[in-house]
């Protein structure tokens, strides 16, 4: 009670922070905007692409989702868990790998072509609206998967064995166990896709760009970079805040934070789908799905491994800058997130502060930077600062989410013993939040460094070239048809982006005392 | 002597009122039917919860806008008395410094406490790696080291068998009475409450019964209490 407004003090300012660096370029956009009318005709047809493009995206990753996401919760093999594992990966993998990747095997000489080709079939583009769509698939359906999955494994074992002693066949059991399962699940997935979605950039500039593929945020690079009109730049963003903050609102009406329980993998009470036919759906279904995960990657690794030693020194460079903006873009994220979290189960305003960043995307806040940095300097020599604070305040809501459930579970279990024994300040942190969040501000560290790592955003925006990260670097070199090399510095990001992660998942686990 | 001046508590539709005080050294049972409030009492003696009305004293100190930490009491839950990612020296530590700067002689002190509540060798386990008996007599232990007058008892023995309990309920008269603690324990059990607590306080129908003679008291139970306890 007594140093209850002592303890506000670090949240507040973190609030504070968020709110600044969130609506402060939400403000500059507004101003230079000055409304919608600097808006053209092509403009409307990318606010229509971005909504419908979402909207097939996020159906199609559900409904594939579905077949590949039971096949997994009826069988048990040899590989399932690092399967279910791997799923995870795509969440992490950089934007710009994985749609080289996508190149590599959908491209004009990718191996489905070859075969489409080989059976006189006409040619497949992964360039324009399909390829984009594909793309996002690629994203999300690993996304959908995993939560229909935990949807199916938190249907009571009880209940299937229920169903087994009533005689049950696989109709009975859609339709009184599974529909009602999806019917909740689906919802949460389907939107929470379409959100990813909406503010897709770095796979509508390589794959999409042209008439009728250009998503929003395209567009306002492309009215800055091309055009140099800021003021239709402005108007744009505007339009991506209006359709960020339809959804999210939407979102919060739709999904009542329903949780989706842990995935208990207890065996199955009773064998589930024995007929040969359904045994081979199921396999192709997790076949195909393997294949259509791991293909891509494992293109960019083959071309890119023997061209390693021909990179670019300058990609050396890119990669000192990258590694070092995604540890204190991630220390400046963890910084603001672990208050934040701390304070939101009793305060409201401090869970609404970390959620403020869905509202704007990166391209938005780097316009608004933008607005704000040229009237006082030559904006390109922000551009690493920049880079940084984007991505810092875009991955607060990420970890704030992972940290949430588990900072509730601590007040809940220890507030008491703590206040009864004086434990407060630094010493609380010390001895009791810090041991006890360990893994999941390992986990969150990690997504915030791999996503900063990463990062093809802002940074376009900024750059005159010279200053490189990573990604902008590989990003150039695909644009320069240097694809050797291109397939080089994406295994080499793809690397350090994965051993990122996996150093501090790993740091977190290690410092967790139980 | 902890004095309840015109304590009222209320926590949406229910409510209770405290006006009594009890004797320093004293050891008192807090019996009642479930939900009639005597974890609530607790949580608001302690600091946890506000009252709405009324002020808590401890002889001539007003606690009730205190700290839970600094008032002069102890308290033991009916779980979550140990942090189990701390080892037993640790949680013990916690009890004599809560920043956990701790010096020899305050060394001594933790392995003194370790001997009397029969912990030897124990020093560096972890809550998990201890029988349920084994982490009462840690958070025992560590109320020994705060040495605070006042210790509140919200059913922390009721995981326990019965043997085990007993054993635990000697230990703390046996502490109580080396450190002239007052006692104020919640009881289910009438036979705890007459082993240990010469007087009880009955919680029921919104109000809190100064303290009387716990033999008389279960010998001739008002109604609230006949009805609970059952024939």
């Amino acid at each position: 009670m007594g140093s209850g407004a002592r303890a506000l003090i670090w949240p507040a300012l973190a609030a504070a922070l968020v709110a600044a660096l969130v609506l402060v370029p939400l403000g500059a956009v507004t101003i230079r905007a000055g409304g919608f009318g600097g808006l053209r005709g092509g403009d409307l047809s990318a606010l229509w692409f971005t909504l419908w493009q979402a909207a097939v995206s996020a159906m199609l990753s559900c409904l594939l989702a579905l077949p590949v996401a039971r096949a997994l919760f009826r069988r048990r093999f040899a590989g399932r868990g690092p399967l279910i594992s791997l799923l995870g990966a795509p969440f992490i993998l950089p934007t710009v790998v994985a749609v080289m990747g996508l190149i590599a095997v959908f491209g004009r000489r990718g191996m489905v072509n070859a075969a489409l080709g080989g059976f006189g079939l006409p040619e497949f583009s992964i360039y324009g609206a399909h390829g984009v769509i594909v793309a996002h698939v690629f994203f999300n359906l690993p996304l959908a998967t995993r939560m229909v999955l935990h949807g199916w494994q938190s249907i009571p074992s009880e209940r299937l064995r229920l169903a087994a002693s009533l005689d049950f066949g696989p109709h009975e059991i859609q339709r009184h166990l599974e529909w009602p399962m999806l019917r909740s699940v689906l919802p949460g997935a389907f939107l929470a896709i379409f959100l990813v979605c909406l503010t897709s950039f770095a796979v509508a500039l390589i794959l999409g760009g042209g008439p009728g593929a250009t998503t929003v945020e395209v567009a306002i690079y492309q009215a800055f970079r091309f055009d140099f009109d800021l003021g239709r730049a402005a108007s744009l963003a505007l339009v991506q805040v209006a359709i960020c903050v339809a959804a999210l609102t939407l979102t919060a009406r739709i999904t009542r934070g329903e949780s989706f329980g842990a995935g208990l993998d207890r065996p199955l009470a009773t064998p589930l789908g024995q007929g040969a036919l359904l045994r081979m759906q199921d396999g192709l279904a997790i076949l195909l799905a393997t294949a259509f995960l791991l293909l891509p990657i494992g293109a960019i690794v083959v071309r890119g491994l023997p061209a390693l030693a021909d990179l670019p020194p300058s990609i050396w460079a890119a990669t000192r800058i990258s590694l070092t903006l995604a540890t204190v873009s991630t220390l400046l994220t963890l910084a603001l997130a672990l208050p934040l979290a701390l304070a939101a189960p009793r305060r409201r305003w401090a869970e609404t502060a970390a959620m403020l960043p869905m509202a704007a995307s990166a391209l938005v806040i780097g316009t608004g930077l933008f607005l704000i940095a040229r009237a006082f300097v030559n904006p390109t020599s922000l551009t690493l600062p920049v880079t940084l604070i984007a991505n810092a305040t875009l991955s607060l809501p990420f970890a704030v989410r992972i940290l949430l459930p588990e900072v509730r579970t601590l007040q809940n279990d220890y507030d008491r013993l703590a206040a009864s024994l004086g434990l407060s300040g630094f010493a609380r942190l010390r001895y009791l939040t810090l041991p006890r969040l360990a893994r999941p501000l390992g986990f969150s560290t990690g997504i915030a460094a791999a996503f900063s790592m990463g990062d093809l955003g802002v940074i376009t925006l900024f750059s005159d070239g010279r200053t490189q990260t990573l990604p902008l670097a590989l990003f150039q070199l695909m644009g320069a048809y240097r694809m050797d090399q291109a397939a080089a510095a994406a295994c080499l990001l793809m690397a350090l982006t994965f051993a990122l992660f996996w150093a501090c998942d790993r740091i977190g686990h290690h410092a967790d005392p139980r | 002597m902890l004095t309840l001046d015109k304590l009222h508590i209320v926590q949406g539709e229910f409510s209770l009122t405290a006006d009594l005080s009890v004797p320093t050294g004293a050891r008192i049972a807090v019996m009642g039917p479930s939900g009639a409030g005597k974890s609530t009492l607790f949580s608001t003696i302690a600091g946890f919860i506000r009252p709405t009305a009324g002020r808590i004293l401890w002889n001539e100190t007003d606690l009730t806008r205190m700290a839970p930490g600094d008032r002069p009491l102890s308290i033991l839950f009916q779980d979550q008395n140990l942090f189990p990612h701390l080892s037993v020296v640790q949680n013990l530590g916690l009890g004599i410094d809560p920043k956990l700067r701790l010096s020899r002689a305050d060394h001594a002190r933790i392995t003194q406490a370790l001997a009397r509540t029969g912990l030897q060798g124990l020093e560096d386990r972890k809550p998990a790696a201890l029988s349920g008996g084994q982490q009462s007599r840690v958070a025992l232990a560590r109320a020994l080291l705060r040495a605070r007058p006042l210790l509140l008892l919200d059913e922390p023995f009721a995981a326990l068998g019965p043997a085990l309990k007993a054993e635990m309920l000697v230990l703390v008269a046996e502490i109580a009475a080396e450190q002239g603690t007052t006692i104020l324990m919640v009881s289910h059990d009438p036979d705890d409450a007459r082993s240990l607590c010469p007087d009880t306080i009955l919680v029921a129908d919104g109000k809190t019964l100064p303290p009387q003679p716990t033999e008389s008291l279960l010998n001739n139970p008002p109604e609230a209490l006949k009805a609970y306890l059952g024939p």
